[in-house]
This record gives structure tokens, sequence and C-alpha cells, in this order.
């Protein structure tokens, strides 16, 4: 009988992933580029099509970086699993001795570096932009920091379930907005009472707390969406 | 079962150190299903598959570091070289491992290329390039042999017989016939299916 190696650990095998992903998107430009142009062009649009007067834009500016970013999140699902699913890695994945559970954790942390970081740290470039200010620019990018990773984790469960059917998209986007929408009227309440000069700690807590109960259920409901996924 | 039909019951066979078990049928007879229940990573509609006498739903992290499996998708990143992909897919080799395999399967010169540069016969290549730095017991592969040419077939013709002469075991599905000495290959017919 031949002895299988000694296998390295959970946590060498959560890095190794993150790293291959990382290596892979790096490679894969419009991966991490695309939702980048995208929220360039929503951003930069609003103003030709809504108006150039600086109180408007000041105004709505929270909503619409926040919608843009959401909406950029949607743009890049097919990263997620997608290629994965086609290539035949996520079979391997699912296969291998390591917990399913720390694997999509770092398929998602991955995403979210390679999608929602960059898109939240250009959103406050854009927040000038929109002549939004000082004290919600900061605010804005806090909002961001701690909601697109929930965001993330939530486009990543439809992502999963969806994975086996061609096309999947749109369903996708069916079953993540809804779930989308507290994250958003909190993200830009917050920004808004920042704004005003109100106290937007509330907001932000209750973000947080939604970005750890995402962070903690939603890999469960992502591996056993896999698993259903990979099963026909 | 698949989309409501039936495509094997009442199938029964045993794996045992040391053999090859070749899966035979026609195209469209469960082949693949056959192999990916095998696998656990499609359930069985009924039935169990057992793994040193225990279902394999049990003791998926013993099961997953028993097995070596292949599928139809070669499982390869094509934004990696082949060396990236190995050492992913192989997390215990070492690199000298990994450069040996390739170079054995004549992919010397590739390895710094990403893989979307090689050619279906290539990508092959990188995928079964595994099956030298893993030492596991149990290889599952479906359809090793494509896209492969003859040299590479009987590089891993030989690669199969020497696993079974350690004491490791094979399933595969293949329309090739094999050239060794077919004393240790057992087949399993899955019956034409019925229309």
């Amino acid at each position: 009988m031949l002895n299988p190696h000694p296998l390295p650990s959970e946590g060498k095998a959560f890095v190794r992933l993150l790293m291959r992903d990382l290596v892979a998107a790096f490679r894969h430009r419009s991966d991490w580029m695309n939702p980048l142009f995208f929220l360039l062009m929503v951003v930069s649009l609003f103003p030709l099509g809504i108006s150039p007067e600086p109180q408007i834009l000041a105004k709505v500016a929270p909503g619409v970086l926040w919608i843009a970013a959401l909406l950029s999140t949607l743009l890049a699902v097919d990263a997620l699993f997608l290629q994965d699913y086609e290539d035949g890695t996520l079979e391997q994945l699912v296969l291998s001795p390591s917990s399913l559970y720390l694997m999509v954790l770092a398929k998602v942390v991955t995403h979210w570096l390679v999608t929602g970081l960059p898109v939240a740290l250009l959103a406050p470039l854009l927040g000038i932009m929109l002549n939004l200010s000082g004290d919600g620019l900061w605010v804005l990018t806090l909002t961001l920091l701690i909601g697109t990773p929930t965001l993330t984790l939530i486009t990543a469960i439809g992502a999963a379930l969806t994975v086996g059917i061609r096309r999947g998209g749109l369903l996708v986007s069916l079953i993540a907005l809804p779930l989308y929408i507290p994250v958003l009227i909190l993200g830009t309440a917050a920004v808004v009472a920042a704004v005003d000069g109100f106290a937007y700690q509330a907001h932000l807590s209750l973000l947080g707390a939604m970005l750890a109960l995402a962070l903690v259920l939603a890999p469960f409901a992502v591996a056993a969406s896999l698993r259903i996924s990979l099963s026909n | 079962m698949r989309d409501d039909a039936v495509l094997f019951s009442a199938l029964s066979f045993q794996v045992e150190a040391g053999s090859i078990t070749q899966i035979m049928g026609a195209n469209g007879s469960g082949k693949t299903s056959l192999l990916r229940i095998l696998t656990g990573i499609m359930p069985a509609e009924s039935g169990r598959v057992l793994w040193f006498g225990q279902t394999i739903g049990k003791q998926r992290v013993e099961y997953g570091a028993a097995l070596t499996f292949i599928g139809h998708l070669p499982g390869i990143k094509s934004q990696l070289t082949p060396l990236e992909n190995l050492a992913w897919l192989a997390p215990e080799a070492s690199v000298e491992a990994c450069n040996l395999a390739l170079r054995e399967l004549g992919l010397s010169g590739f390895e710094d290329s990403p893989c979307y540069r090689l050619s279906a016969g290539q990508k092959r290549r990188v995928a079964l390039a595994r099956l030298y730095v893993q030492q596991r017991p149990l290889w599952i592969l479906d359809e090793p042999f494509t896209s492969l040419d003859k040299n590479g077939v009987s590089k891993i013709e030989a690669l199969l017989c020497a696993h079974t002469q350690a004491g490791g075991m094979v399933i595969l599905t293949t329309h090739h016939e094999f050239a060794l000495d077919s004393a240790c290959v057992r087949e399993v017919m899955l019956g034409t299916a019925l229309c």
C-alpha cells in the first residue's frame, strides 16, 4: 500500500489558494480593471445626465457612488467560480482534503482584494469629483471597506448556486440584489449622516456586524452550494 | 440515474490493491457518471461507495487525501504556468519533483509559459504530471489518453503499470486498448442504454 504524503496544514492550503488566485487575477487584467472602469464610467456620466450643479451632485454623490460600487461587484461575478468551474479546478477544490469552508473563504478574500478593495480606494477620488465634502469622503471609504466584502460574500452564494448553469449572470443578480439592500441603505445613510454632520457610528457598527455575520456564515452556504452545483 | 434515465443499476465491483479497473461502455452509458459517483462529487441515486469498509461521505478528508482524480476537464488554470499549476494541484510535492515530472512528460522549456499557450495534448500532460508527483494510492482517471500522442500514451501506460505494481489502484475509462499484459486489468462493462 502506498502511503500518502503528510498533507500541508489548512492554513498553508488557504495561503496557497490565495496566492494562486492572486497570481492568476494579476495576469488576467480585465478581472480587476473592469470593475474600476465601470465605476469610473458610471460616476462620470452622472453629472452629464443630471446636472453639473455642485450642490445637486453633492446631494446624490453618496447614493451614486454606493450603487456604482455595488453594481461593479456584480459585474465581476464570473471571475469568482465560473472560470474554475470551466477549467475543472473547482472539482479538484471540492475533492481536496482541505476544508472547503476555508478554500471558499480564500477565494472570496482574493476576489475582494482584486475587485472590491480597488473600488473602495478609488471611490473617494470620484467623491471629490462629485463635490462630496471632507467628512463624507473618508466615511465613504470606510463604509465601502466594510460593505464591499459583505457584498462579495453575498454574491459568492449566488455565484455558487448558479455556477452550473450557462449564463447564470442574471440569476445571480436576482438572488443577490435583495440581500444587498440593507448594506446599501446603511452605507449611503452613513455617508449622508457624515456630510450633514450627524453621528454615523451606529451605521458603521451595523455594517460591521453584517460583515461579521456574512464572514462566518456565507462560506458554509457557498461550500454547500458548490457541492450541489457540481453534483449534476 | 441521469435526467430520469436509469444508466446502470445493481452494479457492484471491488477494486483491489495492485489492480487496474477499466470501465467500458458505449458513449452515454454512464462511464463518467460512475466515476463522478466514485469520487463523491456526484451522489448516487441509490447504493454506496465504500473505502476501507466505510462510505466515502463519512471520511471525506481521508478519502480526499488518498485519491487523485483527473476528469474530463484537466483542472489547469490557463493563466498559470505548468509549474504553478502542478505546485497547486500537488501541494505535497517538491519543486524539483514537479520539474522532473514535467521534463519526463516532455514539457521542459514550457515550465514558465502560461498554459493558454499550450496545446490540448500538452495541457493533458500537465494534468497527468500529477500522477508522477502525488503518491496517492487510488487514481480515478476519466479518459486519460484523450489528445495524447503515441509516446505520451505509452508513458502513461508504463506509469499505470508501475503504480499497480507498487500496490496502487487505478480506475479509469478509456476506449484505448491496453498494450500491456492484461493480467492486472479488470473490465467492468456498462450495459447499453435502453432506448
